[in-house]
């Protein structure tokens, strides 16, 4: 399959790039890792005029944590170099446990992290955990930069809030205030397949009880879902087995599933009440066990 | 290297082109392309070169999977025009003029294959993870192989044949 035929530029600067999307017209795509963009492309579900290659602009396949811990993510890093990655295996565990569930093991040698946040897919993992982590994407164009939280950033299915002279250069993960732990589970029929259901949670403890919580889901509704009233019931509380019970039945409540192919709406419903449930638990038993040291 | 680019409708009057320059299996070459070819037809149709088998052609199957710069792509979702200043590596890299890589004859000894279709991007998936850890644990292999789709053999003698190649070569470093 070939895609539509398009004007092709590898600009070697973020202005450069900036600036052609300015002049592209209408219909100008930015090329990261292309893993979704290409076989949309190839299916002709996209026909941009303009396709913008950022991979030869230096400098954006980073992924680092600053001295007051907040983590940054170039439009660069791979689901790969994530999946690798030292820092998230010590200091991001809802990041940890995602990275190696992308898509598939080479898929992941070229996709990116702010690729699959803009591309906005309602089954797209990463909208999840970063949703849950409470972060950002931060945008850059001819008026300047700006910093979008998650939650204001997809407005719907492979839709997001970016002009579109506009490129999302890093996403943005806020420090923790507590000690972090949380996880995230999906349920696939096989590797590289979307998700039939991802639960995405991201906890901060301290003394006992729950400083912040923050939970999404994957794939069971029409764009990444913050249950965010599963959330907050956490919030302020010990995790016990009365508040996990409460947070997973609000969550199972916040999805929004259609019965398909891959399953049934109560199916899903139930999957996303499960997976809340092991991933609290296992928030509970690290608290425990820190406690108990 | 010429590219014939089909016309269907004959009204094509001029499309964009562009030069490139790269390295396959250690050949440097430079390529005039249309900016929407895929890199597996540079490689199958331009280059000849036509181990690197279209099976999906949807970023499922793995079967094009060849290896850029070392690491593996699937060549059906990558645009030929984003392998300039690229190394990219085939399947008709892995052997030379008189003897096969050990991965072939891990293929070969412990039947990795039946209709042969997947056994390229099979063989490029393992290159690279054996590159990164020479010493493999089977849930390790299939780990690597997960984005390798094949519809005959159910992937035991595939992940035979992998741990088979990454013995030998262990060997082979061994003995160097």
């Amino acid at each position: 399959m070939y895609p539509s035929r398009f004007l092709y530029e590898a600009p070697r600067s973020l202005d450069e790039a900036i600036s052609l999307l300015r002049d592209g017209g209408d219909y100008a795509k930015v090329l990261a890792g292309g893993q979704s963009l290409v076989p949309l492309m190839k299916l002709r579900f996209a026909s941009p005029q303009l396709v913008v290659d950022i991979n030869n602009v230096p400098g954006l396949s980073y992924h680092r944590a600053e001295p007051d811990g907040t983590l940054r993510i170039g439009a660069l890093c791979r689901h790969a170099d994530l999946e690798r990655s030292g820092l998230l295996k010590t200091t991001q565990p809802t990041m940890a446990a995602a990275a190696p569930l992308i898509a598939d093991p080479i898929v992941r040698n070229r996709g990116t992290l702010v690729g699959s946040l803009c591309h906005a897919d309602p089954q797209g993992d990463w909208a999840s955990v970063v949703l849950a982590l409470g972060g950002s994407v931060v945008a850059r164009g001819p008026r300047g930069t700006r910093t979008i939280p998650l939650a204001g950033f997809v407005t719907g299915p492979f839709q997001n809030v970016l002009d579109p002279d506009e490129i999302a250069v890093e996403a943005v993960i806020p420090a923790a205030q507590g000690a972090r732990s949380g996880g995230y589970l999906k349920l696939e029929r096989r590797v590289g397949d979307f998700a039939t259901v991802g639960v995405a949670v991201a906890l901060e403890t301290g003394s006992g009880t729950v400083t912040r919580a923050g939970i999404a889901l994957t794939g069971v509704g029409g764009s990444t879902i913050g249950a965010t009233e599963a959330a907050e019931a956490l919030t302020g509380q010990p995790l016990t087995a009365e508040t996990i019970e409460q947070a997973a039945e609000l969550a199972a409540q916040a999805a929004r599933p259609r019965t398909d192919h891959r399953g049934s709406a109560e199916y899903k419903r139930h999957m996303v009440r499960t997976f809340v449930l092991r991933l609290l638990s296992r928030g509970q038993a690290a608290e425990t066990a820190e406690r108990a040291a | 290297m010429t590219i014939v680019y089909d016309d269907p409708e004959g009204q094509t009057t001029d499309f964009p082109v562009r030069r490139i320059r790269f390295t396959v299996n250690g050949e440097k070459k430079i390529a005039e392309v249309e900016p929407r070819l895929l890199l597996a037809h540079l490689i199958r149709r331009g280059l000849g070169l036509t181990g690197t088998h279209m099976g999906c052609d949807t970023t499922n199957c793995g079967a094009c999977t060849v290896l850029v710069d070392g690491r593996p792509v699937k060549s059906c979702t990558m645009l030929a025009v984003q392998a300039d200043g690229h190394e990219i590596s085939t399947v008709e890299g892995l052997a030379t003029a008189s003897e096969l890589h050990p991965l072939q004859e891990g293929f070969r000894e412990e039947h990795g294959l039946q209709c042969g279709f997947c056994t390229p991007g099979m063989m490029m998936a393992a290159k690279a993870l054996l590159e990164e850890n020479p010493d493999p644990s089977e849930e390790d292999v299939r780990w690597a192989l997960s984005g390798n789709l094949c519809r005959c053999t159910g992937y035991q003698n595939i992940v035979k044949s992998v741990l088979w190649a990454a013995a030998k070569l262990r060997a082979e470093s061994g003995e160097a």
